[in-house]
């Protein structure tokens, strides 16, 4: 670990205790969504859409209907009609009326799989034979799968009442015209063709990527129960049960007041549940059979309908000088939102080039609607695409200008005060600590053995979330603390949170006891997601810490009869005083807690907070790979993943976040990829054929923890969970490149591609 | 059209001799989950892609989703609730908390029923070996490190514990 | 699932009957790992499964230096990979069988199973037909014998007619100084479908090939046997020549498709790329013995 001299010592933080979650997770009692069982609860199923875009001309559920067992049947015309609008999310904003359109399709299905209809049975045996017998006339449409198509005049278009002002190469496109394009940004800084009149050499290629699968093992599932008196209860896995509450509330149009979400363990999320898919749907069919129903997705649906990420088209042009210096860049971003606008380019834009200090820049961004799943957030959402592009585009660079990788990332890191695309500072950083970790490794530093081996290198900036969070304490008589939490525990935040409440308070980690709950339980919280949960939640475990500190030392005044400010509270929790007699006094924090029944009752303090303060990440990955020249196989010999991570609170499931994140962006370099048939019909909707990573497909991922503490936390700490992702697909396609001299412009990088550049062309 | 029948299965799970009533078309894992309640038995794919499901039955690792509830009649079950002891918990399932093998933990049950077999066969596996026998189980998660060293680390506890 | 019955047959005779019973909607439950996955995802009618698992000779193994090995229908991959002379006298099975699925499979998946789902990707069929393997087959006719070479006729398809069954596969010993081995590709290192699959199995005085069988999957309709392969190998020395003539034949026999586990180009390239590899290991496992 490297560490800053800057770093306190700290009792708790930094240590691996166990997660108090745990044993319940080894043994099979942890309950997850699908896990609830309520009395009389009757079981739901979904009909899907078999085409990739088709108008739904009649819907007959009557035979379904007639089938025992069957207690209900819902479409899209049961919920309440929708405008347009925004709905907050946290990560990514939501419009009501695409929401319900995704939940059971409108008027037209826009993707293979979109769901049609819904039914609710006694058990999940006969709600899925209804769904054979339900009838559906559909006409079928022509569709647009690939995102440069979509943007096309002559494409099929989906939306009719999508309008959108492009302003591409300085031209303004009429407005009234339909599009696909549901949006064009722009972020500009300094004067891109001074910048690269300066240039002696500039690279312009483009990119594409496939569409990938956050691939949590969990399918979804929801479960509602529409009371009598109205009152609607949620069991789901989320990572948001506050924006599951604002996403039902909306789509059936009641007060949050009457919605109670309990979030159940969630078995992976990545960013992907964070949209309702089931929740609203539940609900629709308990109200209309007074029972509580369950549902939960089989996989295929899970691929064919919850968020993958966009299938991007970027175009890269970056200018630098001899020296390596990186005068100017142009960067065109075209993203698939899918059936419904709001892919994650924004993000995309402002990460595309974030690992440099570039002064003359332009980023184009563009969110098309395609006929494919409406994609959701997936871990530091439409970053790997823009950064795997720009990343390539350097690496090029610098092979051109023969100047070692790392060196010229060195050359024109940012640091503290640096500008970003949109021309804000940034805050203290730890870019060139990272890239100051690689060049000193053993890895960067090892020989490379073998024929047709290869080492690549790419950087990765992820912004990190900030805002709000509630958590609340009860200190109880035995000194045990009880803490709620309103953020939902995706990997180990029961923990992180924990830890920094024992060090706010400096008592041992095992006397913190928390546990997450339902939104009738704990103030507003944001989504556990964009890798804010252990950086804003410990904040607020920080001021909950330092609450109870105070209430603690005007307690003991209390009892010493004396003016709280002559009271203190030590780091080892121990509270020492003068009483009014004049005799030194202390407690220790058992010992006062003890006291309680009798010197004025517990003690109980809530924290909201809004943190918009983030600590952004940069991580630098390292790949060695081994091609099989005559299969196109690649084996990765070696990985590392090095990160600022501000304060690693608990250093074991840092690393895990890391490793795991490593591992999904290897995946998407080497082998994971939607695959639709010539009808735009998702074909590999199978964990078989979805081909995520398996045990064997890898190396030990090697970590390398660089702690450049985060100003802006009271323990330094930054997200670590999102930046990760960022690097493989370039560190691995550079890394090819090194192997066997070929540039691979797509991503995944699979053997069929590999040997159809290695074997002559026919 | 076709049917199905209502079955009394009995069989012995984790132990227990249980007879209980399925549906004829019921999956071992569907018998498990909704008729037995035994709820640490996950379901991740439904098709045999991801071990989620995985339990032990009659001494062998099998994937409950492609086993079919009315084979079971007779036979013996073995579920991530069978695991832990009233002594405590097996050294796979304190291995995995303390070297930080689970995130979300929905794969840790197979994981755990999968290396319980693995060791029973090979108590002393090179680590390509326990990469080989767990590449059945996803894991989205960790990137499977972390759940090498633990079973390692269980494996190594055992031989010990033997000896 | 589908509204299906289950049955459990303890003979033969009886499995027969139920089949018969049943109708063309019955279908035999060996492993189940194929045929309850399809029965889930509505690819198969299917309203009764015959578990045959309860039938003491589709579920023993026999091996005999004279008369070669029988395995049951319904043995699972386990035991198959783990048995010493399936390990010693023929490593193309023991490869195939010690990679189909992963392990949960690989505890009740079967040779019969494979065979009877007729998937031209089929991971062990390529190692039984260049095994020279035979199927006992029994049905309301009574029993026959079909050859594994001979048994597909189409994906998914195959030659057994309604209400007929594996009950056993035969591979005869290999001649003295034979060898065999079997390949696949695959994109992951496990959990995969063949992109390409090859078996080989060939007898060599010296350095001279007297016999040989070739075996592809994944590029074609069904399991290919390639006689051209064989062709271009037997009565001719060892050589990279005659190695390379042999992939050649392969990569000309092959017919596969585009489709998305691989491409027409890719899938020939690795048809030659596969035969040499299990000439090459066939000739090692033949000079071992």
């Amino acid at each position: 670990m490297v560490a800053t001299p800057e770093k306190p010592v700290y009792k708790v933080i930094g240590t691996r205790p166990i997660r108090p979650d745990g044993v319940d997770k080894v043994t099979g009692r942890a309950a997850y969504g699908a896990d609830i069982v309520l009395e009389g609860m009757l079981f739901g199923s979904i009909l899907r859409a078999p085409h990739a875009h088709a108008r739904i001309v009649r819907i007959d559920s009557s035979k379904a209907l007639a089938l025992p067992g069957v207690k209900a049947i819902v479409t899209n015309a049961d919920f309440p009609r929708q405008e347009s609008g925004t709905l907050d999310l946290g990560e990514g904003t939501a419009n009501p009326k695409w929401l319900v359109d995704n939940v059971l399709a409108g008027d037209k299905t826009l993707y293979h799989g979109h769901a049609v209809a819904a039914v609710a049975a006694i058990d999940w045996h006969i709600a899925e034979e209804a769904l054979a017998l339900i009838e559906v006339e559909y006409e079928v449409l022509p569709f647009v799968i690939d995102v440069k198509e979509a943007m096309l005049g002559t494409a099929p278009i989906l939306h009719s009442d999508l309008r959108t002002n492009v302003r591409a190469r300085g031209v303004d496109t009429p407005t009234d015209r339909e599009t696909n394009i549901a949006m064009h940004m722009r972020v500009e800084k300094g004067d891109i063709a001074a910048g690269f009149a300066e240039a002696d050499i500039v690279i312009e290629r483009e990119f594409t990527t496939s569409q990938f699968h956050q691939g949590y093992i969990e399918p979804q599932n929801g479960t509602a129960y529409w009371n009598q008196d109205g009152q609607i209860t949620v069991w789901t896995s989320t990572q948001g049960s506050f924006a599951v509450r604002e996403q039902v509330a909306t789509l059936l149009q009641q007060p949050v007041a009457r919605i109670k979400v309990v979030p159940m363990e969630i078995g992976g999320g990545f960013g992907g549940k964070i949209p309702v898919y089931l929740e609203p749907v539940a609900a629709l069919l308990s109200k209309q059979t007074g029972r509580p129903v369950k549902m939960w997705m089989p996989r295929e649906a899970v691929f064919q309908a919850t968020g993958p990420t966009a299938a991007t088209w970027n175009r890269v042009k970056i200018g630098a000088k001899k020296d390596g210096t990186l005068v100017a860049a142009d960067v065109e971003l075209c993203y698939a939102a899918g059936a419904y606008p709001g892919s994650a380019v924004g993000a995309g834009v402002m990460c595309a080039l974030a690992p440099y200090n570039l002064a003359n820049q332009r980023i184009d961004g563009f969110d098309v609607v395609t006929n494919t799943p409406k994609t959701a957030a997936y871990r530091a959402p439409g970053a790997p695409a823009s950064e795997y592009a720009v990343e390539s585009v350097v690496d090029e660079i610098a092979r051109a200008l023969d100047i070692d990788p790392m060196v010229i990332r060195e050359k024109n890191a940012p640091e503290e005060g640096t500008t970003n695309s949109a021309g804000a500072p940034l805050p203290r950083i730890g870019a060139k600590a990272v890239i100051t970790a690689i060049r000193e490794s053993a890895h960067y530093n090892s020989e490379l053995q073998g024929e047709d081996t290869g080492r690549g290198v790419a950087l990765g900036f992820w912004f990190n979330g900030g805002m709000e969070s509630t958590s609340s304490a009860t200190v109880n008589p035995d000194g045990s603390v009880s803490l709620i939490l309103g953020s939902v525990d995706i990997g180990g935040t029961r923990a992180s949170l924990a830890m920094q409440l024992a060090e706010s308070l400096g008592v041992p980690y095992e006397q913190i006891k928390p546990q997450v709950t339902d939104t009738d339980s704990v103030g507003y919280t944001a989504v556990t997601g964009g890798s804010r949960t252990t950086f804003a939640g410990g904040w607020v475990a920080y001021e909950l810490g330092q609450e109870i500190r105070k209430r603690l030392v005007e307690r003991a005044a209390r009892i010493w009869g004396v003016d709280a400010s002559t009271v203190t509270y030590s780091n080892d929790a121990v509270i020492t005083g003068t009483d009014k007699d004049g005799k030194a006094q202390q407690f220790t924090f058992d010992e006062i807690c003890k006291r309680f029944p009798t010197t004025g009752g517990h003690v109980a303090v809530t924290v909201s907070s809004r943190k918009n303060t983030t600590g952004p990440a940069y991580a630098g990955h390292i790949a060695d790979v081994k091609v099989d020249r005559d299969t196109g196989k690649v084996t990765v010999l070696r990985y590392t993943a090095v990160q600022d991570v501000g304060t690693a609170i608990h250093p074991a499931y840092v690393e895990g976040q890391i490793q795991g994140g490593a591992v999904q962006g290897i995946g998407m370099a080497l082998q994971e990829e939607y695959w639709y048939d010539d009808q735009g019909r998702l074909r590999n909707g199978s964990f078989l054929d979805y081909r995520m990573p398996v045990a064997n497909d890898l190396p030990p991922i090697e970590v390398i923890l660089v702690e450049v503490p985060n100003p802006g936390h009271p323990y330094g700490v930054r997200g670590v969970g999102e930046a990760p992702i960022v690097p493989p697909m370039a560190a691995i396609r550079n890394a090819l490149r090194d192997a066997i001299g070929v540039n691979f412009y797509h991503t995944p990088v699979t053997p069929t591609r590999i040997l159809d550049e290695l074997l002559p062309r026919e | 059209m076709a049917t199905s029948e209502r079955l009394v299965i009995t069989s012995t799970i984790n132990g227990e001799e249980r007879t209980f009533l399925a549906d004829s078309r019921d999956s071992l894992l569907e018998a498990l989950r909704e008729r037995l309640n035994l709820k640490g038995v996950k379901e991740g794919c439904n098709n045999g892609n991801c071990g989620a499901c995985a339990v032990i039955l009659d001494g062998r690792l099998v994937n409950s989703c492609c086993v079919m509830a009315a084979e079971i009649e007779g036979s013996t079950v073995r579920t991530v609730e069978g695991l832990a002891t009233p002594e405590g918990l097996a050294p796979l399932q304190q291995c995995f908390l303390e070297e930080a093998a689970l995130q979300c933990g929905i794969c840790t049950p197979g994981f755990l029923m999968s290396s319980t077999a693995l060791l029973a066969e090979n108590p002393a596996p090179t680590d390509d070996e326990v990469r080989f026998w767990l590449a059945g189980n996803l894991c989205r998660c960790t990137g499977y490190d972390k759940i090498i060293l633990a079973v390692q680390a269980a494996a190594e506890q055992m031989r010990t514990l033997k000896k | 699932m589908q509204a299906l019955r289950y049955a459990r047959a303890t003979s033969i005779d009886e499995a027969v009957r139920m089949l018969r019973e049943g109708g063309e909607t019955s279908r035999i439950l060996a492993g189940g790992t194929d045929v309850i996955v399809q029965a889930r995802e509505r690819r198969r009618v299917i309203d009764l499964f015959v578990d045959i698992k309860h039938i003491s000779d589709v579920m023993t193994m026999e091996y005999d230096a004279q008369r070669g090995l029988t395995v049951g229908a319904a043995v699972p991959l386990y035991q198959i990979y783990g048995d010493a002379n399936v390990q010693r006298v023929y490593p193309a099975l023991r490869a195939a069988a010690h990679v189909i699925g992963g392990k949960a499979i690989q505890g009740r998946a079967s040779l019969g199973g494979n065979l009877g789902n007729a998937s031209p990707a089929a991971d062990s069929i390529p190692a039984m037909m260049v095994l020279d393997g035979v199927a006992q087959v029994a049905g309301p006719n009574g029993r026959r014998e079909v050859r594994v070479d001979a048994f597909c006729t189409a994906p998914g398809r195959s030659v057994l007619q309604p209400g007929e069954f594996i009950v056993s596969l035969h591979f005869a010993q290999p001649a003295a100084h034979s060898g065999n081995a079997w390949e696949r590709f695959i994109p992951r290192n496990e959990m995969d479908i063949a992109v390409v699959n090859a078996a080989c199995a060939l007898t060599i005085e010296g350095d001279v090939v007297t016999a040989a069988r070739f075996s592809l999957g994944a590029v074609a309709a069904t399991p290919l046997m390639v006689p051209l392969a064989a062709e271009a190998l037997v009565g001719r020395r060892l050589t990279d020549e005659t190695i390379a003539a042999a992939g050649a034949a392969a990569k000309e026999t092959a017919t596969p498709i585009d489709d998305m586990r691989g491409t027409v180009k890719q899938r020939k390239h690795l048809a030659d790329v596969l035969v040499q590899r299990v000439i090459r290991a066939a000739v090692e496992h033949a000079r071992a013995n």
